[in-house]
């Protein structure tokens, strides 16, 4: 097929009519998608929208039902994922592809070593990623195995291996969901390093402002629809929003009545290594109390030993005035206490298993009689939250794996709400949750709080620490480094002044 | 509703597949065993009364002749006591060899009494002393010789061969169960075969030493081997305490388990098999008590039953599973890992140690060479069943097809003559090939 108007310079990478369905779902309708060269495109969309599946699609993951892929002009055939990256088209997932235990270069020459006579030539290959990292600007000790640097070094590992192959389109799926501020920054300089060496980007992200700060155009999908393709100068947030969930969300975080009672959970003088050092708070009933800080600010590590998965060198805790000592999160869900662990797919669910067993997990003590489950009080139980969560799934057997991010996450949630915990530690809630769920997860809270019940919220993502919270604790290097009552008058930078101090 | 029809359907063809592959098997070598079929016993009557009933005009007595065998004896009184229930007059059953028979008939002979019939098996029938009896011995009459007819039938599917099947099957499908277990929890049982042995031969020693050998009562033999369950039991215990409490992987804990518990059955029988053991202990492993059905495939099915309904409708079931399936996330979710863990590996070491007393009942004696290569062969029931290696999904009624698929095939080639080295490759040919088929299935399914 021609090019329409010889003038304009042909796109360097394009999608049409591309289609895919899995049993049971139509992932994708006709999805069309244009990438220019130096060009980033955010592709945007809630969870379930099909963002993963054209990307898997354009990475050569999955084959599409119908449709077609050009590169420059013309047509190609993704047939596996060894095709994208030879054609120069590098994916980097969410869950990156590094293997833990070798180091930056090995992992960017894996599968493509230089090699003399069976011998990989180890100088030459560490010249070249040293190379890479100098052209990125960022220093990775290349002797460190991967499993030992931070999730943001493991990134710019998988963006020098793209380099390396010499990809021409760059995807980064959500790559600053685990990233701190700072380091999302660092992020933004690499974006625009690889823009400037005429790389296109497409990045996928779920945080807007993210979008304002380092695209030029959107692509909006719903449903496993395409709605629409905007430069982004000219465009508002609310428009954005309004276009990925189809109708308009006045507020990012819903309104609560605040009423704050007695302190239910106490933490006193909490210590184990050097991630959770000399740490006390307290949690009232109806208060949402948000912990942040920087990521390994030793957050998630606080919350592990109020629940019982790690034990406390040292300190106290109560709940409602009764010691709280866990030895296993069985005894701490006994007490009363529920956590939902930040990563999903490796703590929260048992991703082969059916919803409906996941759900019952946590909950089959009061689900049995003399040690058989009572499955038809299961199911309605389930089937209960499913209709108050507003959770999309097309059966109860459906296996966790094949649920967007959003419904994993109200499955998650799902099963402690069953528990009626009175502490509930939310580790960062809305990570990878689209738009309309998050709303929907922040109304639970509130719902939560409103019961009197104690939230601890985890997070790193600061407007919904300033949006959700009646308190804020800080966290660096394993302290507590300050706390903000007026959470009204604060702002972001309070927050990272005291992050970082 | 039509949508929960078809899938629970396809769910059963996801978790039963290998059914499929089981009837195959069982056609197959129903078709290549087919082969001329003589009834017998109760058959034999029935089918002789009925050639007899069809006679034009009844006159007559009828002579029955078999050989003396106790096979011949119950054909020969119950083809008498059908004939005079019917009217029919019984001149006498001869049970003996031909000049037997040519002697009855000179009697007949000489007493100028007709003979209407005889009734012989198709062996007698045959005896050269019928073939011309109106000349060979005037007087008689003509009597028709009658023979059961014979009939063609799959050795494959004869009800004694399908019983043998079963009972060949049953300790390598009793121990699998417990196999499961654990390999849904994502771990590996390796020292059931051992157990086995060492199970078989303690429990006989026990009797020989303690219990009174030959003299030995029920309440000793009993005794004796729930003791022995009960010691393989507390090796699981130790074994599951060494993976959960000293973290050390499933396959090295209990590949030194193996090598412990052989080592240890070899010296309690001194290197000898231990076979001072009353008669009455091949009660479990040879006895019959129920319909025909072998007593250790009676407990098969109960112990399948049961294992069944543990998995799929009790806690400790979904308990299994879950750490199978995300370790991290059952322990977050309250599950006692540690707990189920231990239970799996204890339940594995019992049930070996019930399929070594059955050993021990069906060979009627001990030794520690019983069980080689077992654990083996269970592990492929399991897998051939569906189980996956890397836990979390299984089902248990999967194994028991898995089992009966091995023993399918062994029976088959047995009945076909095909020499056991041959067996062992076709063997490993087709667990691997079972397998595939179900990886195939799983990915046309996802």
């Amino acid at each position: 097929m021609p090019s329409p108007d010889m003038n304009q310079p042909r796109p360097l990478l394009e999608m049409r009519g591309v289609s895919k369905s899995f049993p049971g779902v139509q992932a994708l309708q006709e999805v069309s998608l244009t990438l220019g060269r130096g060009e980033v495109l955010a592709l945007l969309g809630e969870n379930g929208a099909g963002k993963s599946t054209l990307m898997k699609i354009l990475g050569g993951a999955h084959r599409p039902d119908a449709g077609e892929i050009r590169l420059d002009g013309d047509r190609v055939e993704m047939d596996s994922p060894h095709t994208a990256q030879a054609l120069g088209i590098a994916v980097i997932y969410q869950e990156f592809n590094l293997v833990p235990g070798l180091n930056a270069v090995e992992n960017i020459f894996l599968g493509r070593e230089p090699v003399r006579a069976g011998f990989v030539r180890k100088g030459e290959e560490r010249e070249r990623a040293r190379a890479l990292f100098r052209r990125l600007e960022v220093a990775v000790d290349l002797d460190m195995p991967c499993r030992r640097l931070t999730v943001a070094q493991q990134q710019v590992v998988e963006i020098a291996k793209a380099l390396s192959l010499n990809a021409r389109a760059v995807v980064m799926d959500e790559p600053s969901a685990t990233l701190t501020t700072r380091e999302v920054e660092k992020l933004f300089a690499l974006v625009r390093e690889l823009q400037s060496q005429g790389i296109g980007v497409i990045y996928i992200s779920h945080r807007l402002e993210e979008v304002f700060a380092i695209a030029d155009r959107v692509t909006v999908l719903r449903d496993g629809r395409h709605v629409a393709d905007r430069p982004v100068p000219g465009l508002t947030r609310a428009e954005i929003i309004r276009l990925m969930v189809g109708r308009d969300l006045k507020d990012e975080f819903p309104a609560r009545q605040v009423r704050i009672g007695a302190p239910r959970l106490r933490v006193r003088h909490l210590c184990r290594g050097r991630q959770v050092r000399d740490v006390s708070f307290e949690v009232k009933a109806g208060e949402v109390l948000a912990l942040t800080g920087l990521i390994g600010a030793g957050r998630t590590e606080t919350a592990r030993l109020i629940f019982g998965a790690d034990r406390p060198e040292s300190g106290e805790m109560e709940l409602d005035g009764r010691r709280l000592a866990p030895r296993a999160p069985r005894e701490a869900i006994a007490s009363g206490v529920g956590f939902l662990p930040e990563d999903r797919k490796a703590q929260g669910l048992v991703l082969a298993h059916s919803v409906r067993e996941n759900f019952g997990l946590p909950n089959l003590d009061w689900l049995c009689r003399r040690g058989f489950v009572r499955a038809e009080a299961e199911r309605e139980a389930f089937g209960r939250f499913v209709s108050q969560l507003r959770i999309k799934v097309p059966h109860q057997e459906q296996r966790a794996r094949n649920l967007s991010g959003g419904n994993q996450q109200k499955v998650v949630l799902a099963k402690w709400l069953a528990r009626q915990c009175e502490v509930l530690i939310f580790d960062e809630p809305t990570r990878g949750v689209d738009v309309g769920a998050k709303f929907e997860i922040y109304q639970l809270i509130n719902e939560l709080a409103a019961q009197g019940k104690a939230i601890l919220m985890i997070s790193s993502e600061l407007p919904e620490v300033l949006g959700m919270a009646d308190r804020i604790l800080v966290m660096h290097e394993g302290r507590i480094t300050g706390e903000i009552r007026d959470v009204r008058g604060a702002t972001q930078e309070d927050i990272l002044e005291l992050a970082v101090k | 509703m039509k949508g929960t029809m078809s899938r629970s359907l396809r769910r059963l063809i996801t978790d039963y597949g290998m059914v499929v592959v089981l009837l195959v098997l069982g056609g197959f070598f129903s078709i290549l065993t087919i082969e001329d079929q003589s009834p017998v016993g109760a058959a034999a009557a029935r089918d002789l009364m009925s050639q007899m009933r069809d006679l034009p005009g009844r006159s007559g007595g009828v002579l029955i002749v078999g050989r003396q065998s106790a096979e011949d004896a119950f054909l020969a009184a119950l083809l008498e006591e059908e004939l005079k229930s019917e009217g029919w007059e019984v001149f006498e059953v001869v049970l003996g060899e031909p000049p037997d028979a040519r002697a009855v008939l000179q009697r007949a002979a000489q007493s100028g009494r007709t003979l209407g019939v005889i009734a012989g098996t198709q062996v007698t029938a045959r005896w050269l002393v019928f073939s011309d009896v109106k000349t060979g011995f005037p007087g008689v009459g003509d009597p028709v010789v009658v023979e059961p007819r014979s009939y063609r039938w799959p050795n494959f599917l004869k009800r004694d061969n399908l019983i043998n099947i079963a009972n060949q099957i049953a300790v390598i499908a009793i121990v699998a169960i417990g196999m499961t277990m654990v390999i849904i929890t994502a771990g590996i049982d390796l020292s059931v075969g051992s157990l086995i042995a060492f199970s078989a031969v303690l429990c006989c020693w026990v009797i020989r030493e303690v219990g009174g050998a030959l003299q030995a009562s029920w309440l000793a033999m009993t005794l004796s081997c729930f003791g022995a369950i009960l010691a393989c039991g507390s090796v699981g215990a130790f074994t599951g305490g060494m993976i959960t409490l000293m973290r050390i992987p499933p396959f090295i804990v209990t590949l030194g388990m193996m090598l412990v518990a052989s080592g240890c059955a070899y010296i309690l029988a001194q290197g000898q098999s231990v076979y001072q053991v009353p008669d009455a202990f091949v009660w479990l492993g040879r006895g019959a008590d129920v319909f025909g059905i072998p007593n250790a495939v009676l407990l098969m099915g109960i112990l399948y039953a049961g294992a069944h309904v543990l998995m799929s409708s009790t806690r400790i079931g979904r308990y299994l599973y879950a750490v199978g399936g995300n370790v991290e996330a059952a322990r977050l979710s309250g599950v006692p890992v540690r707990r189920v863990l231990l239970f799996a590996y204890v339940a594995s070491g019992l049930l070996a140690g019930l399929g070594g007393v059955i050993m021990a009942s069906q060979l009627k004696s001990g030794s520690p060479t019983y069980g080689l290569m077992y654990e083996l062969y269970v592990i492929a029931a399991v897998v051939v069943g569906g189980t996956s290696l890397s836990g979390g999904e299984g089902r248990m009624l999967g194994t028991l097809i898995g089992a009966f698929i091995i023993a399918v095939i062994q029976n088959g080639m047995n009945l076909m003559g095909i020499e056991s080295y041959t067996q062992k490759v076709v063997l490993g040919a087709v667990i691997l090939g079972a397998v595939c088929l179900d990886k195939l299935k799983q990915r046309d399914g996802k």
